[in-house]
């Protein structure tokens, strides 16, 4: 059995970011496993620009953002395995992983980072009745098939979901020349990125109808129609505001799961919420020297993120590694309350000599006019005002180093929205 | 001149076929789909029925105790998934114990050995998710289940092996009986001419039927539809769970799969239009619902798929299986619904005994009673996936991430015996695209895969045969 320090599942955004700063922490034993025959992860296939913002100040294309990545990978001579896939990961932090050339290796770690990134919700998820045919895919694998292989999954198309590779993505079938006929939004607001529906619907003419849904597809071989329908409230649809839209395609944006299958046979404890792992503010998960960041962990809106998350938990891992462990001082549990559905990290732990971190989250639902608070025993330790928060925009909060050291020490701690009186 | 032309290549004809493969003799099969199992065989329950539920005497009870006992074997010779993994038929009411006493009686006259009538706490205790309100079940241990389309996958490779001819995209438009007694089938592509004619065409049997014989039949398509549950809460259930059917309806069942998914379902309503398969927003909730009786803890975010098919209900209620007397060299297997594909085996024997009778055949010395299937690497030991990459490095290429399958299996899907000429087909063969992700990230991959290896270009590449091309075209 190999034995290796630090092992990063995925080459992603978020394992190509960990891997950087695993190294940058001064961790030499590192190695990358991906299962794509290239690092970079979805990124590849993101062929629009609006990366990067954030990290360099400049808008990138998917493929320039992972490639900056990909070259300080290389340059500082990190080791990673291409085509290369985990196919069982345990407690002991033991990998068993395939490829080609090795054939089955295993890989005893002394710090996992897992960066699996996240799946699309299929349409079995959401429960769409009608046929079975041709010309229903999700959104991410029309983007492969356009973007990476060539070639055009349909030529009218209607998108379920206003997720923002769906929006992404009625851009690029109008681009290349097929028709998009509406984006239909279950729900009263889009999960989407605002810039994303002014620029990739707005700009095109294309539909977007919220409290929508697709209640019947319709076809033979290939999808012939697809039924639309308005939901009521309850999200229940109004049958009577039915009507037939024809297109030989449907994609499907509706919501991304992280990929925690290796997390959960190894015994991670997943939130419910965010159906990612319950980390701590070093993003380390309830099982000694594994660590969890990215899309995996929970999904996030851009990229700059995934990489800073990542690069923290990469460090985090190296000084793990490093330092022989962490030493066990327990830790606050992270309270959410009045329309924040979850925060990252879960817990904050009591010792003070670790990396600074901000908390991430997201809200229920539409609020206008707020404040996002931070307390500790009862204490305002910081706060956020926004004109608007949605569910579709993940809100940071960024902590100084005072602000973080009262989280450190308190036995309570709640991140809440409040109305702004 | 064949000697016989079986049509409908689902488990009954494809286990005809294999059957007939013993003998001397020139078989076609004719299916009117791309691909073995794409009516009901590939859309049911997967229960190896143990044989309690027909009634006593009936040709239903006599085929599903026969055919119950020959999967074992099959199973290994065949290589397909089967396993017994016991039933249970759980009762809600104080009234139904009656019932349960009567379904344990009817179990005894068929012939049933082992079953048990069982405390709601003693079901519990074995099948813990079980709901509170459940008073009382019967157990039965001589419940199997079966992947349904990869046993037909399995007969239908054998009989090829054996020599029997597999013609697909014919759908049957006629079948006439000559003066020299020999029988033309018109298919809308041609016609095909053999001395005896075996009728399998599921909810078409009687159209079939009625072309050729005065005795006309009728069969009802009566719908069912399913839910799939993601693997990781095939811990639900370990045993098949039944309803006590009661004056609400027949109940649905909730069940593992061979492959460790839970299935839910069926519905069952009588439609007109007998290709009709679409899922229906009414049928899912209504499966659902009725299955969260047995299990109150079934996840809807669990659902990964859902689909429905066509059972082959016969208004007189049970199989139509034989020759046709006003018609010599005509046999059928019609209305062939529940307990269909637990039946199919023994059924399958006895109509090429009879086909074989008829035509005076020999059997053959050099019948191949065995296949191999698809080396899965999922199921394999570590020591096994060594050795398996070592054979092939492709097996060391994992292409559906979900269910672990790899390039290996999807090439040999395609290159082996009558192999899969869709997505769908490789789909049922290897479990690619079957999993949590439902082919969102291996589609690209395995259309390469299928177009290289069945000579296409990928915008040729189909879901399920012609007419449900996955692409459009090129990008200009």
């Amino acid at each position: 059995m190999d034995k290796r320090n630090v092992v990063i599942i995925g080459g992603g955004p978020a394992g190509l970011a960990a891997a950087i700063g695993a190294y940058e922490a001064g961790e030499r034993d590192i190695l990358i496993l991906e299962r794509e025959p290239k690092l970079g992860g979805i990124l590849n296939q993101c062929i629009h620009n609006g990366f990067g913002l954030h990290t360099f100040k400049e808008e990138l294309t998917g493929p320039e953002y992972a490639n900056r990545f990909i070259r300080k990978v290389k340059e500082l001579g990190i080791e990673y395995k291409l085509e290369t896939t985990v196919i069982s990961f345990d407690k002991n932090k033991v990998i068993t992983a395939v490829n080609e050339k090795d054939g089955l290796i295993k890989i005893q770690a002394k710090a996992v980072v897992l960066c699996c990134g996240c799946r699309e919700r299929p349409r079995g998820g959401i429960n769409i009745a009608g046929c079975r045919s041709a010309g229903i895919y999700s959104a991410g694998t029309a983007q492969k098939l356009v973007n990476i292989e060539g070639y055009m999954p349909g030529k009218e198309i209607v998108i379920l979901g206003s997720g923002d590779i769906g929006l992404i993505m009625a851009r690029r079938m109008t681009f290349e020349g097929a028709k998009v006929k509406a984006c239909v939004e279950l729900m009263p607001y889009s999960s989407g990125l605002n810039r994303n529906i002014v620029q990739c619907l707005k700009d095109f003419d294309i539909p977007l109808l919220f409290s929508h849904t697709v209640v019947d597809i319709k076809g033979e071989g290939r999808v012939k129609s697809v039924v639309i329908a308005e939901v009521d409230e309850k999200l229940v649809p109004k049958m009577e505001t039915a009507r037939e839209i024809t297109c030989d395609t449907l994609l499907l944006s509706v919501g991304l799961i992280p990929e925690n299958e290796l997390a959960k046979q190894a015994g991670v404890e997943l939130s419910p919420v965010t159906n990612g792992a319950t980390v701590d503010d070093r993003m380390m998960t309830n099982l000694d020297g594994v660590f969890e960041c990215g899309n995996v962990l929970h999904v996030h809106d851009l990229v700059d993120f995934v990489s800073e998350e990542s690069e923290l938990a990469g460090k985090c891992a190296a000084k793990y590694v490093i330092g022989g462990g962490f030493e066990a001082d327990g830790g606050t549990k992270v309270e959410t309350y009045g329309g924040v559905r979850y925060c990252v990290p879960q817990i904050i732990e009591h010792n003070d000599d670790y990396e600074p971190f901000p908390l991430k989250m997201r809200v229920s639902n539409v609020f206008r006019n707020v404040y996002l608070r931070v307390y500790a025993d009862g204490q305002l330790v910081a706060q956020k005002k926004k004109q608007i928060s949605t569910p579709g925009e993940m809100e940071t909060i960024s902590l100084k180093a005072e602000q973080v050291e009262a989280l450190r020490k308190a036995k309570e701690i709640k991140v809440g929205l409040e109305e702004n009186k | 001149m064949l000697d016989c032309i079986i049509i409908g290549a689902g488990v009954v004809g494809c286990a005809v076929a294999r059957e007939l493969a013993r003998y001397s003799s020139s078989v076609l099969v004719l299916e009117r789909f791309n691909d073995v199992s794409c009516g009901a065989s590939k859309a049911n329950s997967g229960i190896v029925h143990a044989g309690f539920d027909a009634h006593p005497g009936t040709r239903k009870a006599f085929y599903n105790v026969r055919g119950a006992k020959m999967y074992p074997l099959l199973a290994k010779e065949l290589d397909f998934p089967y396993r017994r993994n016991g039933a249970f038929v759980l009762n809600f009411s104080e009234e139904g114990n009656e019932k349960l006493k009567e379904l344990y009686d009817q179990g005894v006259k068929n012939g049933v050995e082992g079953n048990v009538i069982l405390s709601g706490d003693e079901v519990r205790k074995m099948e813990p998710y079980v709901s509170d309100k459940v008073v009382s079940a019967l157990y039965v241990p001589a419940s199997g289940i079966v992947s349904p389309y990869e046993a037909t996958i399995a007969f239908a490779e054998n009989a090829f092996d054996n020599g029997v001819k597999f013609e697909f995209n014919q759908t049957v438009k006629d079948v006439v009986k000559s003066a020299d007694g020999t029988f033309t089938v018109r298919t809308d592509k041609g016609e095909f001419c053999a001395k005896t004619v075996v009728n399998c065409a599921g909810v078409h049997s009687d159209e079939i039927n009625n072309y050729v014989s005065k005795t006309k039949e009728k069969i009802v398509a009566r719908k069912g539809e399913y839910v799939l549950l993601d693997k990781a809460y095939g811990y639900l259930a370990g045993a098949t769970l039944f309803q006590l059917p009661t004056a609400m309806g027949k109940g649905v069942l909730v069940s593992p799969t061979t492959h460790g998914n839970i299935i839910v379902g069926p519905t069952a309503d009588d439609i007109d239009d007998k290709d009709y398969v679409d899922t229906t927003y009414a049928g899912l909730s209504k499966a659902f619902s009725q299955a969260a009786l047995s299990v109150p803890s079934l996840p809807r975010r669990g659902i990964i798929t859902q689909f429905s098919g066509n059972r082959a209900h016969n208004v007189t209620g049970d199989f139509v299986l034989g020759e046709r007397e006003d018609c010599k060299g005509f046999f059928n297997a019609l209305g062939v619904e529940s307990p269909g594909l637990t039946s199919a085996p023994a059924i399958g024997q006895d109509l090429a005994k009879l086909v074989a009778d008829r035509l005076g055949l020999k059997e053959r010395k050099d019948f191949n009673g065995t296949r191999k299937g698809i080396k899965h690497f999922a199921t394999m030991s570590d020591e096994e996936r060594v050795e398996a990459i070592k054979q092939n490095p492709l097996y060391g290429k994992v292409v559906c991430r979900c269910e672990v399958v790899t390039e290996a299996e999807i090439i040999d899907a395609v290159t082996r015996s009558l192999g899969a000429r869709d997505m769908d087909g490789i789909k049922r063969r290897t479990r690619a695209g079957m999993g949590r992700c439902q082919s969102g990230f291996c589609t690209p991959k395995v259309m390469e895969i299928v177009a290289k290896y069945t000579g296409v270009d990928m915008t040729q590449v189909t879901k399920k045969g012609a007419g449900s091309e996955l692409l459009t075209g090129r990008k200009e």
